[in-house]
């Protein structure tokens, strides 16, 4: 049994189902259920999150492997069974998503048609993106990976924006495809290991040429979820058309499954695979973090220029993650966390504006700093922090990941790094036209500063930016064991005789 | 004694189809719903007995009874009630509540007990036949109506033309080997193998193809399952489908074993155009029964994927598929029959224009059944097709297992798309109530493909069991 005494995780992962179920019986027009249905989905996400913190108290950092491990036979004949664990990669990637479940289920307050069906789909994705992060068994992995695109595509298709179908099919199929090579290649490993079990599977070896067609799986499905370019085609319609829950969850948690993938399958299973990809991802990467910065610096709205710079801020988690070093790894680790609050602030910040009935097209904005001191103080510092600056939780990734590819190759970290400067482009061009300027129309001036229920969304975001900015160490002694492991494993099995020497001088 | 144990179902449903007939027939007044019920009763006992039953080889080694054929008879049972409770309400509404209905369909599932319990080419062929006549009738059912009879005249003549096939592979086998006897033909075959066997062979392989549609013998599926009476196309879309596919395998692997290698690859282009012809033709269709015909030859495909791989493990991954399929397939089914807008059955996919917004619980039903079709984890179909693409790589299929995956994207779209017109397209649909029996289908349907996740290891140690039964 694990530390916790009981199956923790799996509470965890399915306690929203419950919520699904209450919001199920209640009965009525949506204006009768209205406040019950809201009400119901924040006790659950937030009972859930309690259970989270409860989580990370009892997690152990300095013990190696996966903790609060559970198993129970499943799939007879095919020895793939229901487990569940969590290690120091893990953990802060299921608080993310328990974090921002609450905080986008309090930016829905304007979805009033169909209300029941909404907050059930916001619960669903949370039960199987936490389902996601927290499976150690392959196929079990991919089951709950698949299974996002359900309440995804409902959510975007139907209290989505004008273009809502088009997006919403565009990001099924793109997902869908790329995922169904990662099912073929679930199904070989399955086949030639004789085992899913995601721990003894890091330890296997697969030939060279197999490893290059397994990666080659991996980045058609981790690649279209986590929108590395060329891939990321799906991304602005999906985040555009999307209604602001579905984008903070899209963005936040949904883009982190995709890095996950390839830091928890490709690079410790597929060693010389991944290492030969190398130039390659450095490449897909350094164009994400240059070509997309543009790209976000031509956008006119608001929420299209957070969505490109989403994408420009993934390539520095896959330079991170391709590096290999201790830095590099945990930079991207750290930056996927840091993106995940940043960018939800900040789309919480276009919420705030669409709450107030105002449109999102930059030219129809400006002077809102004047009228609404505390919005442009929290657009500000979540600003600054997705361009990293220093005592923001953006700069400790950013760092991080540079100093990890300066170890590896010059070059790349010189580019990626041109990408923070690009990035404050962008970033300050946004913040101008919003807050500073003048106002474009008498309407601005007369907007309401922030009201109680958007505090409660981007207070604690701001917090967290800041508790990770100021104090990384609270989040970054958790996976300096696993990140440690798993990069001497990586340099083990290139060159065995080294491994050996590291062994008998230890 | 033993024989009339191991025959208790066949004979309750022999024995209950004629004096069911003769009460029909007697009687002054229509009895078609109760008749029904009483089949439906016949059928659920058949379907226990089936389990009691003794195994073994029956009348000289005519028939066999093992638990490989316990297994596909238990869906071929479960597909029929299915089937028969989606007709009660319908065919009262129809006009077309009549007492041969039932009855009709009673001799079809009896002809399918024989066909994959046969042990010999000549039970086969007589439970082929059996099954065939009856559902020939059943096709053209609603006989004022100028699409059912439509149907019922192609599903005969080229059903006709299949039988014709068939039995003329039979009687090459026979020539070349002198023998019918499925174990016999096994030993026959592994001394020595004539061409003439291997045609004869051939010709059985397409007759059988032809019932399972599989393509590039499909051409009578789509129109048939338009023209037929609804509840009809529920029948034809689960039970005779098992019952074929059934035959197939244990035909293939039975008596033909030992030609896997001079087979397989005649089994893995009919599994590959199957797919592919599934998913691309049902793109274009607007008619709700078409695109389910479509469907169900791209479904065949991938069960034939098992029997390709020509392993216990491949038997089982087909026998699976063929269970989660007849429980999506019904489901479905029951949602088209409940499409019923003032009096009047409709068919075309946008009738079901915001439906998710009028009656949530049918759309999600709705939408269960079409994405676990599309193979969409955490639903049962994804299961159905993980085991089909492990056993196909594990014996070397990689290719097949690739156009699986590529085919299976592309028949994404098209259950997409009837969850899109359900979810995002605005309409009012405002359907009739749905009757309870048709409700009772739709919601155990649903809840077993969308809970099978829950409990995968009963049917799949199940399915394992058969398989070893059938391979030794």
């Amino acid at each position: 049994m694990n530390q916790a005494g009981f199956p923790l995780l799996s509470l965890i992962t399915f306690l929203p189902l419950a919520g699904v179920f209450y919001i199920a019986t209640l009965r009525g027009d949506d204006a009768a259920v209205l406040c019950r249905v809201r009400a119901a989905a924040l006790i659950t996400s937030l009972v859930v999150l309690g259970l989270g913190i409860y989580l990370w108290s009892q997690f152990k950092p300095d013990l190696g492997g996966f903790q609060f491990v559970e198993a129970a036979p499943w799939l007879s004949g095919l020895n793939v069974e229901y487990r569940m664990g969590v290690d120091g990669i893990s953990l802060f990637l299921i608080l993310l998503t328990l974090v921002l479940t609450p905080i986008a289920i309090l930016s829905s307050w304007s979805v009033t048609t169909r209300v029941r069906g909404f907050f059930s789909a916001l619960l669903l994705l949370e039960t199987m993106t936490t389902g996601m992060f927290a499976a150690t068994d392959f196929v079990l992995f991919y089951i709950f990976f698949e299974a996002v695109l359900l309440p995804m595509y409902l959510i975007i298709g139907v209290w989505g924006g004008e273009r809502r179908i088009y997006a919403a099919v565009k990001f099924f199929l793109f997902t869908l495809a790329g995922s169904l090579f990662m099912l073929l290649a679930v199904v070989w490993v399955w086949y030639h290991a004789g085992t899913t079990d995601i721990p003894t599977l890091l330890h296997t070896h697969f030939s060279a040429s197999a490893q290059m067609w397994l990666f080659l799986a991996f980045l058609a499905s981790f690649g279209v979820k986590a929108a590395v370019w060329p891939l990321h085609s799906w991304l602005p319609d999906a985040y555009g058309e999307a209604p602001l829950p579905g984008t903070i969850m899209l963005a936040a948690v949904l883009s982190k499954m995709g890095a996950y993938g390839f830091l928890r399958f490709a690079v410790p299973m597929l060693p010389n695979a991944a290492t030969a990809a190398e130039p390659l991802m450095f490449t897909l990467g350094v164009v994400a973090v240059i070509y997309i910065s543009y790209v976000a610096l031509a956008q006119t709205d608001m929420k299209r220029m957070i969505a490109y710079s989403s994408v420009a801020h993934m390539g520095v988690i896959i330079i991170g993650i391709f590096t290999f070093t201790v830095e590099g790894i945990e930079g991207a680790l750290f930056q996927m966390l840091s993106h995940g609050i940043v960018i939800a602030g900040l789309f919480v910040c276009t919420g705030v504006l669409l709450a107030r009935g105002e449109g999102l097209a930059l030219s129809r904005l400006g002077g809102l700093a004047a009228r609404m001191p505390a919005y442009a103080a929290l657009l500000m510092l979540f600003t600054l922090a997705n361009v990293g600056l220093p005592g923001t939780s953006g700069f400790i990734g950013e760092i991080l990941v540079i100093v990890g590819a300066l170890k590896v190759n010059f070059w790349v970290s010189l580019l990626g790094g041109a990408g923070m400067i690009l990035g404050v482009a962008y970033m300050l061009v946004l913040v101008r036209a919003v807050l500073f300027d003048k106002f474009t129309h008498p309407e601005l001036a007369k907007l309401p500063d922030l009201r109680p229920r958007e505090y409660a969304m981007l207070l604690p975001l701001a917090a967290m930016v800041l508790w990770m900015g100021i104090y990384p160490d609270s989040f970054t002694h958790a996976f300096d064991a696993p990140v440690t492991a798993l990069v001497q494993a990586h340099a083990a099995s290139l060159t065995p005789h080294t491994a050996l020497a590291m062994v008998t001088t230890k | 004694m033993n024989l009339l144990a191991s025959l208790t179902p066949g004979l309750l449903l022999a024995l209950g189809g004629m004096v069911l007939l003769m009460i029909g027939v007697l009687s002054r007044k229509e009895h078609a719903a109760g008749i029904t019920v009483t089949t439906i009763l016949l059928l659920l006992a058949a379907l226990v007995c089936n389990f009691l039953t003794p195994t073994g080889l029956l009348f000289g080694g005519l028939l066999r009874i093992s638990l490989f054929t316990q297994f596909a008879d238990a869906l071929v049972y479960l597909g029929a009630i299915a089937a028969l409770m989606l007709s009660i309400d319908y065919n009262k509404r129809e006009g077309i509540a009549r007492f041969e209905y039932p009855i009709l369909v009673l001799f079809a599932v009896l002809g399918m007990i024989v066909m994959i319990s046969a042990a010999d080419l000549m039970t086969l062929y007589v439970g082929f036949e059996l099954q065939s006549l009856a559902l020939y009738i059943a096709a053209a059912f609603a006989r004022d109506s100028i699409r059912s009879t439509e149907a019922g005249l192609k599903y005969f003549v080229l059903g006709a033309l299949a039988s014709g096939l068939l039995i003329y592979g039979i009687s090459l086998v026979y020539g070349f080997t002198g023998t019918t006897r499925f174990a016999a033909l096994a030993g026959a075959l592994t001394q020595g193998t004539d061409y003439g066997a291997i045609i004869g062979l051939v010709f059985v392989l397409v007759g059988l193809a032809f019932k399972v549609s599989a393509a590039p013998f499909h051409m009578w599926t789509p129109d048939v399952y338009e023209g037929a009476p609804t509840p009809v196309t529920a029948l034809f879309g689960t039970a005779p489908k098992v019952a074929a596919m059934a035959l197939f395998v244990s035909v293939m692997l039975g008596p033909f074993g030992h030609l896997l290698l001079q087979w397989r690859l005649l089994i893995e282009i009919l599994a590959v155009i199957s797919m592919v012809l599934g998913a691309l033709a049902a793109i274009g269709q607007r008619n709700i029964k078409r695109l389910m015909a479509y469907s169900s030859i791209g479904h065949m495909g991938y069960a034939l994927m098992g029997l390709a791989a020509g392993t216990v493990a491949g038997v089982q991954a087909t026998l699976l598929y063929l269970a989660i399929y007849v429980v999506m397939s019904f489901g479905a089914f029951a949602c088209i029959i409940a499409m019923r807008r003032q009096g009047q059955a409709v068919e075309s996919i946008a009738d079901l224009a915001g439906l998710a917004g009028e009656r949530p619980g049918f759309a999600l039903a709705f939408a269960i059944f079409m994405w676990a079709m599309a193979g969409i984890p955490p639903l049962s179909g994804f299961f159905g097709k993980f085991y089909v693409f492990a056993a196909a790589m594990a014996n070397g299929l990689d290719v097949l297992a690739i156009i699986g995956v590529i085919t299976s994207v592309i028949g994404a779209f098209y259950y997409l798309r009837v969850i899109k017109v359900m979810y995002f397209d605005n309409g009012a649909p405002q359907f009739d109530v749905t009757p309870g029996s048709v409700r009772f289908v739709m919601g155990a349907g649903a809840v077993v493909t969308a809970l099978f996740v829950l409990l995968p290891g009963p049917l799949v140690v199940a399915a394992a069991a058969a398989a070893r039964a059938l391979m030794g």
